[in-house]
């Protein structure tokens, strides 16, 4: 999965054509690191449609709000650099991506 | 195939591993199953413990991975996995999870806790991740100099506020009572009330969170006036307390009418052999050192439990010649007699199999055979009652041997 930063978030999201999916996670969310190895996953089996990539947002808090994450895991769904869905809680299931991808194919 | 254990905990916060450290000390073969990567529950996502007897400095997550080390160290394994199901037959409990594995244990302790409890004011769901939070120690640098509005007044929310002081720029804490008055401990409300950077509205409760695409307001209304007032915040945190996770248990143990596992002062609950400890099971005080008081007094119930009905199993259920059981007490000089009576009576030379059972250490066996006098004397054929004699003289023993 893609790193982000603030230096390289609008070139590979906002100014992106197409389906890019960001992972928001930080190490202090244990639910962001649990949820982590599925993503992974499901960034290798939707690799052909989706472009995966993940933001820590440990010195890129402005950032995550700016784009109004407030909470954490947030899984952020944006087409052709627009934010389309934001899918967040400590309830926050692999399902639930995979079903938000499989809606967004 | 399914993986056999002496003991089960489900559950991995302080009650379950103590349970853990218990049981593994104990020598019994001890499974923890936590639905989590961490285990500790819901101490693991707070801050500060100050409050553990002989721990005077620590973190709270700290706290909980000494816990993990100190259970290993004795031989508990630890798995992932969240039960959707516990079966009780008998000695053979059968524990099954969401994805499909299967344990099998003599004895299963409930460790589930609680979750934090969901108001389902307007915008709490929609704000989730967007300015809406439970836990402070997982979204707190998130809100580095921001303005945010705490719901509750309990302990946790005290403290979690004072936690959250540390990187917010002010804290409203909205409280349903009069000025002056919180659930929380005295102390922390004086810490809470010294700190500069938190606010209080009282009287109040939270009617609705605002905001475009994430949180800009939080409503407050007043209970007594009835005023509304909107506070401008950009996050809600929500501690106003928790619900127990037993959805899984309701046709295995009984249930208080709010959820919580109805026990006894051993940790018993309504199902033998099954044991509830911590935030899950009925009681006032829920702290860390309950719990893992919780924890320690059923490992022990579980480990007289798993003794006993494997002894009467061996010896009653399971023998090739009929049993002969008295029910026996230090407290009964008759009943002390009659022991000695029937130990010189050379019962295993005349083809019986011959059980003592204290009464006051073991009152399964003594309930299910309703014993309510002492000395009884049960004879028993394949398991089942042939002969009950209450408190019986020489002549009525003879005449049945």
């Amino acid at each position: 999965m893609l790193e982000l930063t603030k230096d390289n978030f609008e070139d590979e999201v906002l100014n992106s054509e197409g389906k890019v999916v960001v992972d928001f996670w930080s190490d202090s969310c244990d639910r962001c690191l649990e949820i982590m190895p599925d993503v992974e996953e499901l960034s290798e089996e939707y690799k052909d449609d989706f472009k995966f990539a993940k933001l820590n947002i440990k010195g890129n808090r402005r950032l995550a709000i700016g784009q109004k994450v407030l909470g954490l895991p947030s899984i952020v769904f944006y087409e052709d650099g627009e934010k389309v869905e934001h899918l967040s809680g400590e309830d926050l299931e692999a399902e639930d991506i995979k079903k938000e991808l499989e809606e967004r194919l | 195939m399914s993986q056999e254990y002496d003991l089960i905990v489900l559950g991995g916060g302080p009650a379950g591993m103590a349970s853990a450290i218990y049981g593994s000390r104990s020598r019994l073969n001890t499974l923890v199953l936590e639905v989590k990567r961490k285990t500790g529950g819901q101490p693991s996502t707070y801050h500060d413990m100050e409050n553990y007897p002989g721990v005077p400095e620590t973190t709270a997550s700290e706290l909980m991975e000494n816990f993990r080390t100190h259970a290993e160290k004795f031989g508990t394994e630890f798995k992932r996995g969240e039960v959707t199901e516990l079966n009780v037959n008998g000695l053979n409990k059968t524990v099954k999870t969401k994805k499909g594995e299967e344990y099998k244990a003599k004895s299963v302790i409930i460790a589930t806790g609680a979750e934090p409890r969901k108001l389902g004011v307007k915008g709490e769901e929609e704000f989730k991740g967007k300015g809406v939070s439970y836990c402070a120690t997982c979204d707190a640098d998130l809100f580095t100099d921001l303005d945010i509005v705490v719901v509750g007044n309990g302990n946790s929310a005290v403290e979690e506020s004072i936690y959250l002081t540390k990187f917010v720029n002010k804290i409203t804490m909205v409280v349903i009572h009069d000025e002056g008055v919180m659930d929380a401990e005295k102390i922390l409300q004086e810490k809470a009330m010294d700190n500069d950077k938190i606010d209080f509205v009282w009287n109040s409760v939270l009617e609705e969170i605002k905001g475009d695409g994430i949180v800009e307001k939080a409503v407050v209304k007043n209970i007594k006036t009835g005023e509304k007032e909107e506070l401008e915040c950009n996050g809600v945190f929500f501690f106003v307390g928790r619900v127990p996770n037993t959805d899984f248990l309701k046709n295995t143990v009984e249930l208080t009418e709010h959820g919580y596992v109805k026990t006894n002062d051993n940790m018993e609950t309504s199902s033998p052999g099954v044991y509830a400890v911590g935030d899950v099971r009925n009681k006032v005080v829920r702290q860390v050192i309950t719990a893992a008081g919780d924890g320690a007094t059923a490992a022990v119930m579980a480990q007289g439990y798993i003794e006993e009905e494997e002894y009467w199993h061996n010896n009653v259920v399971n023998a090739d010649r009929p049993a002969v059981v008295v029910f026996w007490s230090v407290t009964d000089q008759n009943s002390m007699d009659m022991v000695s009576e029937l130990e010189n009576m050379e019962l295993e030379d005349k083809g019986y199999k011959f059980l003592k059972i204290d009464t006051y250490k073991n009152r399964l066996i003594s309930d299910r055979y309703d014993i309510e006098e002492i000395p009884t004397l049960l004879k028993l054929k394949d398991g089942e009652v042939a002969e009950k004699l209450v408190n019986p003289d020489q002549e009525k023993i003879k005449s049945v041997l």
